[in-house]
């Protein structure tokens, strides 16, 4: 009864075309990102914000880019974290060669374009090559990048450790990364990057560029004889999601862990982002958050779940079961709703529109 | 497009035989000396095509031409080569031999962006929609090409990102209105029953607003209420909009009621080409297809 | 060999050493080709692409070592973790593939990576993740051809694939469920409508992957000790897939053997003008060269696309 579909009639193409039509709806996102720029900061402990909401934060962007590759386009990728090293690492070099007085968000969103470019490289195969077979060339692209940017010194400026420590920048005299900033001072700098790429995907999505994507996944023969490129359409998806990932890396670096370091972008971290896109639901924009919200909480979950109910267990044994569960998960989810938890919570809506009524 | 038409122009697969009111006989008298002025000149062309698949030959030798504004049919039994034809047209079949002439201009072979660039636009026979977008969705793909905006323009909503879109909008819907599905146009397409789905990819065909339509089997699987719409809607296409359709079909009545020539191909071979009339009497064409006439 | 090498004035401990890398690659191949073995068997009656395979050695190796540490005899040991594999197949038939029968194979690929997952978990729960030796009495000596030192143990893992493909390969021509195997690969519903009971069919599947993967875990827990790294191995295997086709019993072990023999003499000389380790992505970069002339590997099915 709250919550009405029904009745919202628009009277216009460009009201029905409208990103969230429905005035509840909006209320709703608005106050969410009200709340999330204004209120957070304030009462947020340092832990929260620092351990928990900037990862997910920086992995929805992540799982944003591969929902464009996968959900959208259906090309199967396994090289994400490849994708993430490489804007991390050209970032990385932007920002320690550039002049002082050029703003953070320049090296990111280069590194952002470089792994784009990277990204075109490696889907060009798509072309020829199809599912599975796809899975596997980029999975060459991981871990032929992650060793790339190992051998080469260039990108770390030739530091001899090879894994160097962000560099610390600022904005209006406020750190944003690196080691000396605060945690809301990274909270809202990332926050920012990912209302305006979730902005930018969904209006993508509903776009020209959004249903070619759809249209290749579906269906890519039906696609090319309706005048549809295969390979521009396929590589701009593998572009466009890189430069999410790209920019992910780059903040995963900068922000969260203030180094440079190839293992953070480790096939784990590949299959990681790949759950977050299937559990969170294929082809949805609000998938990507809820994915990344479930899969990286759901192991600090389970290693608190013991402690509540006063059982005293050994790490090991811990992260066992949290293997156990996850996987559990995983095949769970794809049995009952293999379009995730977006759908789940499409469902959740429908019902509340006829709560208290059963139908 | 409207009702009051539908009525009178419910020719094709109803009136096998049946009798002909005086106003109606009129009427279709009329209706097909203005087809016949709505003729034009050969369009489309095949020329000595020939497709082989390792050591089967689905087409041999076969020519053929389509003139604009016309209802040409192709027909065949089973496995005569109808679809591999029509496959060949769009490009997606490169034959070994033979060219497509188009316009004015010879390919050999077509390719399916150069078809689908230049005004060709197909159905298919087993439904080839996007399973997994709407019934709106799936028809705005057919106005992909004809949409300009930049990645900018469209990932801001700007601009022609965002007037395109409604500008676009506005022309599907008008096909969502002739074509009667108004109810399902944000059900993805996967769910609505078959019948559906082919008027569904018949809008998707049309939005491409193409000089040549190719059609294949389009009938298929209805029953007749379904056959006689389908019918409406490809002769309201083809005398409002002046499109050139080529056909592939299996009912006879169908066919020979709504074509203005027929091609009959039999094993990649052509057996027969000319008026519907001039083809039912061949005796060829009755020997390896017809026999005995039923509706 | 000396003859030989005074033809091209190649010193003779050279043309030895070549071999001796040539021979250690081949060997690995083979390994690989044990492993890979299991995804086509797979793949061949299911269209599933079992991302497992590779944790599935590593859980039919963890079962019997472990059986093995409890003090059963080797042979008890093996019928025991076959039975396990056994019982394998029928859980993941009956909780996994039952429930997803008709959907997309995409979605089958994610779910044999939730498997994967899970069996790590529970391997390592039950039996604990330390790396635990492996001895059952494979020979363990080096042999001499000439100059080239050639494993033993890896010889006998060559002749023990040999066996095995051979069994397989005649399995699935010859026998009545080889048959139904091959018709349930190519068509689930035309199978199903001439009465083959696709449920049956899944788990003798996938308990023969499940026989592949134990053998494949005691070559390689013999010579690497069973650990995790096992599991990794299944990673490796895919460009072998990618090279011999995905449905192809001897597109394995010809795309194993490539595989393993390139990697080795890559890595040897050509590894150092790249700074070394390029092991880790040199099969990739190899099987992904080969798609580009041959999408569908060695021996693979082409696929055709109707509209």
């Amino acid at each position: 009864m709250f919550y009405r579909e029904a009745g919202q009639f628009k009277t216009s193409y460009a009201g029905d075309q409208q990103m969230l039509p429905i005035p509840l709806d909006r209320a709703f996102v608005i106050a969410i990102a009200a709340i999330a720029i204004f209120v957070v900061p304030v009462i947020g402990s340092q832990y929260w914000l620092e351990s928990i909401l900037l990862p997910v934060m920086i992995l929805s962007i992540a799982a944003l880019g591969l929902n464009i590759l996968t959900g959208y386009c259906g090309q199967l990728s396994l090289g994400t974290g490849g994708f993430m090293a490489a804007g991390a690492y050209m970032s990385y070099k932007v920002a320690t060669n550039m002049p002082e007085f050029l703003p953070v968000w320049i090296p990111i969103i280069v590194g952002g374009l470089f792994a784009a470019m990277i990204g075109i490289v490696f889907g060009l195969p798509s072309l020829r090559i199809k599912g599975f077979y796809l899975a596997v060339a980029t999975l060459a692209a991981q871990f032929f990048l992650l060793w790339m940017f190992q051998k080469i010194p260039w990108f770390v400026n030739d530091s001899i450790s090879g894994v160097p420590s962000a560099p610390p920048e600022t904005i209006l005299g406020f750190y944003v990364t690196g080691p000396n900033a605060s945690p809301e001072a990274k909270y809202l700098f990332v926050l920012a990057f990912v209302i305006i790429l979730a902005i930018l995907a969904r209006n993508m999505a509903r776009s020209r560029i959004g249903r070619s994507w759809m249209a290749i996944r579906d269906m890519d023969i039906a696609a090319e004889l309706i005048g549809i490129r295969p390979l521009k359409t396929k590589l701009s998806a593998f572009a466009i999601s890189s430069f999410y990932c790209g920019i992910a890396g780059a903040l995963w670096s900068f922000c969260y862990i203030s180094t440079v370091e190839p293992t953070a972008f480790d096939i784990d971290r590949s299959f990681q982002v790949l759950f977050m896109v299937i559990v969170g639901g294929l082809g949805s924009v609000l998938g990507a958050f809820l994915g990344a919200i479930f899969i990286f909480l759901l192991p600090i979950f389970l290693n608190n779940v013991p402690a509540w109910f006063g059982l005293e267990l050994a790490t090991d044994v811990v992260s066992h079961i949290e293997l156990m569960v996850f996987g559990a998960a995983i095949i769970f989810f794809l049995i009952v709703e293999p379009h995730g938890l977006a759908r789940l919570w499409q469902i959740t809506k429908e019902k509340m529109r006829l709560w208290p009524f059963p139908h | 497009m409207s009702d009051t038409n539908a009525s009178a122009e419910k020719t094709g697969a109803e009136k096998t035989g049946a009798e002909k009111t005086g106003a109606e006989k009129a009427g279709a008298e009329k209706a097909s000396t203005s087809r016949q002025n709505r003729i034009g000149d050969v369009i489309l062309r095949a020329d000595n095509i020939t497709m082989r698949f390792g050591g089967v030959k689905a087409l041999d030798d076969i020519s053929f031409d389509v003139r604009q504004g016309e209802v040409r049919s192709i027909i065949g039994p089973n496995g005569a080569g109808k679809s591999s034809m029509l496959n060949v047209i769009n490009g997606f079949y490169q034959p070994q031999e033979g060219s497509i002439w188009y316009k004015g201009t010879s390919y050999s072979p077509m390719r399916p962006h150069i078809a689908a660039s230049n005004g060709i636009a197909r159905t298919f026979q087993n439904i080839a929609l996007f399973k997994g977008m709407s019934t709106l969705d799936n028809i705005m793909t057919g106005r992909i090409l004809k949409q300009k905006a930049t990645l900018l323009e469209q990932a801001f909503y700007i601009g022609r990102g965002k007037s395109e879109e409604i500008e676009h909008r506005h022309y599907v819907e008008q096909i969502i209105d002739f074509l009667e599905i108004q109810a399902v146009r944000k059900v993805p397409v996967g769910r609505l029953p078959y019948g559906l789905q082919k008027r569904v990819e018949l809008g998707r065909a049309l939005a491409a607003e193409p000089t040549v339509l190719l059609l294949d089997e389009p009938m298929a699987g209805m029953n007749l209420e379904e056959k006689e719409d389908m019918s409406r809607f490809i002769i309201d296409v083809n005398e409002h909009f002046g499109t050139t359709i080529t056909l592939i079909e299996h009912d006879m009545g169908v066919v020979m009621d709504l074509s203005d020539r027929v091609v009959v191909l039999d094993y990649g071979s052509k057996l027969a080409d000319g008026t519907p009339d001039e083809v039912r009497n061949n005796q060829a064409v009755i020997d390896a297809y017809l026999g005995v006439a039923h509706d | 060999m000396e003859a030989f090498a005074a033809i091209f004035g190649i010193p003779p401990f050279e043309l030895w050493f070549f071999f001796e890398v040539l021979i250690g690659g081949l060997m690995s191949g083979v390994m690989y080709a044990l492993v890979a073995l299991g995804f086509v068997l797979i793949f061949k009656a299911s269209s599933v692409f079992n991302f497992s395979q590779g944790v599935m050695v590593l859980f039919a190796a963890l079962n019997f070592v472990g059986f093995i540490e409890l003090g059963l005899p080797a042979w008890a040991s093996f019928i025991l973790t076959m039975g396990v594999m056994i019982l394998l197949a029928v859980t993941i038939e009956r909780v996994v593939l039952r429930p997803l029968v008709n959907q997309p194979h995409i979605s089958l690929f994610m779910a044999t990576i939730g498997i994967a997952i899970f069996l790590e978990g529970f391997g390592e729960l039950i039996w604990g993740s330390n790396i635990k030796p492996l001895n059952v009495g494979i020979p363990d000596d080096v042999v001499f051809m000439g100059d080239a030192m050639i494993q033993q143990a890896d010889l006998f893992a060559a002749a023990v694939a040999s066996v095995l493909v051979l069994v397989l390969a005649l399995f699935f021509h010859y026998t009545r469920i080889g048959r139904a195997l091959r018709a349930v690969a190519d068509d689930h519903q035309a199978a199903l409508s001439v009465g083959i009971p696709l449920n049956q069919i899944w788990i003798i599947v996938w308990s023969v992957a499940g026989f592949v993967a134990l053998v494949a875990g005691i070559m390689w827990g013999s010579k690497l000790g069973v650990q995790f790294s096992l599991a990794i191995l299944a990673l490796k295997a895919l460009p072998v897939l990618i090279l011999g086709g995905f449905t192809s019993i001897p597109g394995a072990i010809i795309g194993g053997l490539i595989i393993g023999a390139g990697e080795k003499l890559a890595e040897v000389y050509v590894g150092s003008f790249f700074g070394g380790a390029i092991e880790e992505w040199f099969a990739y970069i190899v099987a992904m060269a080969f798609l580009a002339f041959r999408p569908q590997g060695l021996f693979g099915e082409k696929i055709i696309e109707r509209v």
